[in-house]
């Protein structure tokens, strides 16, 4: 049995977890219906009011949010309370350019931060620990999130941010941190660095690492926990939804457990979005039965995912999510941030070029890559080198401010780029090859 | 004045440089000069050919980028200090050189050699005023 944050929640029989669902349920519909014009529509559209949702048992009457309406209702569309009971917001990338933002009041914030916590205390921590936040901090989740459960459980926290390798290995020695925090592709770069610098694993003090915000393998996970010497724990959420910590494992790491009392997961075949059983493949959709601000009802996460609901060696009652096995869509997560081909699209027509690119993705030394082949116009080509290479800059940067990520332009000839059927092919995700499924 | 000059975009990786060679050598065209510049991700090879238009016909036959670019050809005494002199004169007036080059064949008196700057025809005329003999395309050809 482990280590609990909220046991009164986490080992709740299971009877119970359903009534309390279904009591949040009907309160969160009514609180929606009356506060977000945009949901209420969808309702009514479909016929439903919140009189219908008499508990659990009807959530499958209601209808989808989709990232497109979140899209649509930009930015302050699905906002259901006043902003000035709002105290954040975070955002993330989406479709077409606009972004996704999602407003937090105390509350929610309260909320999420437990949630985090909880996966911490699952991971082995508590107020003893040194906690080392190497997840990016600002408009991303992954930072303040896991920053906000650490402070919640009372150990002493790192706010580190990613980046400056150097600097977390300097903290993580002189103050001795136990936990680290951060996204898989980003620990394993940690892991190569200590080893550059000469440290042996056992040389740090950290005993366990929570990892997120981009797919990672079983291999990843073993190579992580040789070279840092630590045991290696997944931690699943979306912005959308609160964050960091929506799901988080265990010490059986054969999972991760979904917090039931804040968030009804269901697997749907995403088609027809019919309710899937239990066991089944399909798209996992999450409705937020406590969020005051942004509270979404039965959202697509367009993750293809299981849900198993087995005992647990930890004690947990809450039914766990496998790592998510693909995308039904054509977003890539790369370094942790959601991309689609459209948004490269965008900037290419922004710039003056013609849409006629590949984006290649691939993973060297754990990192993530990311490669824009761009074909040139006649009026794009230049005798002079520093004329090229400052045309591939210039775009480089463009895609940076929309992506926030720095790809590898590269200038190719007009028709290089290979076609099938007419078509240039989009999308080359090398990653595939290792075995890490997008 | 200035002669002309095919420039042709490749890529960086084995092979793209032969396919314009190829190319060259199978339309039967001489090259006269020719320089490489390369980045990690592409090359530009710039040449001077005996017949720039068919070479260029040749060149966008073959699916290459090619495009053609006017350049400063100069003859300059083939002994020490000979280049220094014309490339003093174009520095002392403020004209940045983007790249130069030396043709393959030379006569007993005199290396040419191929100037790229931003201002080709101020470039030509201090060359002149200087005493430098320009290259025209009709010299390279009886070169």
């Amino acid at each position: 049995m482990g280590q609990y944050f909220q046991k009164e929640f986490e080992t709740m029989p299971v009877e119970q977890i359903r009534e309390l669902q279904s009591e949040k349920l009907v309160k969160q519909v009514k609180h929606v219906y009356d506060n977000v014009k945009y949901y209420r529509d969808l309702m009514d559209e479909k016929g439903v009011k919140p009189e219908d949702i008499k508990g659990i048992d009807d959530l499958h009457k209601l209808p989808f949010i989709s990232k497109e309406d979140l899209r649509k209702s930009y930015p302050y569309g699905m906002l259901a309370t006043d902003l000035k009971n709002c105290v954040r917001i975070h955002s993330t990338s989406g479709t077409t350019g606009k972004r996704v933002i999602a407003y937090y009041t105390q509350k929610d914030v309260d909320m999420w931060d437990e949630c985090c916590a909880r996966a911490l205390t699952a991971a082995g921590a508590g107020d003893e620990d040194i906690v080392q936040v190497a997840y990016g901090f600002g408009l991303f989740t992954g930072g303040a999130g896991l920053n906000g459960g650490s402070h919640k459980l009372g150990s002493l926290t790192l706010p580190m941010s990613s980046g400056n390798t150097d600097r977390q290995i300097q903290f993580m020695m002189d103050l001795k941190s136990t936990v680290i925090c951060c996204t898989p592709s980003y620990a394993a770069y940690i892991g190569e660095v200590l080893a550059e610098k000469g440290y042996k694993p056992e040389d740090n003090h950290l005993k366990a690492g929570i990892f997120g915000a981009e797919a990672w393998t079983e291999e990843m996970r073993r190579d992580i926990e040789n070279k840092l010497g630590i045991k290696a724990y997944d931690i699943y959420g979306l912005t959308e939804i609160s964050g960091p910590g929506v799901a988080f494992e265990c010490e059986s790491q054969t999972g991760m457990h979904i917090n039931e009392d804040h968030f009804v997961a269901e697997i749907i075949n995403p088609e027809t979005g019919e309710v899937l059983p239990e066991g089944e493949k399909g798209e996992l959709v999450f409705t937020a039965l406590d969020k005051e601000a942004f509270p979404m009802l039965r959202y697509r996460t367009r993750d293809i995912c299981v849900l198993t609901r087995e005992k647990c060696s930890c004690g947990r009652t809450f039914i766990k999510m496998c790592k998510p096995m693909g995308r039904s869509d054509d977003m890539m997560i790369i370094k942790g941030v959601n991309v689609f081909p459209s948004q490269i699209e965008a900037v290419l027509l922004n710039e003056g070029y013609a849409p006629n690119y590949q984006i290649v993705v691939d993973r060297v030394n754990n990192s993530d890559t990311l490669d824009v082949y761009v074909e040139m116009k006649d009026s794009d080509f230049s005798d002079k080198i520093k004329d090229m290479t400052r045309k591939e800059k210039e775009l480089s940067g463009a895609i940076k401010t929309m992506l926030g990520i720095k790809p590898i332009v590269h200038l190719v000839a007009p028709k290089s780029i290979a076609r099938s059927e007419g078509k240039a092919v989009r999308v080359i995700d090398k990653r595939k090859r290792l075995g890490i499924t997008i | 004045m200035a002669i002309r000059q095919l420039s042709i975009f490749v890529e960086n990786r084995p092979g793209t440089l032969a396919d314009v060679t190829d190319a060259i050598a199978d339309a039967q065209i001489d090259i006269r000069a020719m320089s490489m510049a390369d980045t990690q991700q592409f090359g530009l090879i710039r040449m001077i050919v005996d017949d720039v238009e068919t070479a260029k016909q040749k060149l966008i036959d073959r699916n290459l980028f090619v495009k053609i670019t006017e350049v400063v050809g100069v003859a300059v005494s083939d002994e020490p200090g000979g280049l220094a002199r014309a490339v003093r004169i174009i520095a002392d007036a403020g004209i940045n050189v983007d790249y130069l080059y030396a043709f393959i064949s030379v006569s007993k008196k005199n290396a040419y050699v191929v100037i790229r700057v931003d201002d080709n025809s101020a470039a030509e005329k201090l060359l002149a005023e200087n005493g430098f003999t320009l290259v025209t395309e009709a010299d390279i050809s009886s070169l």
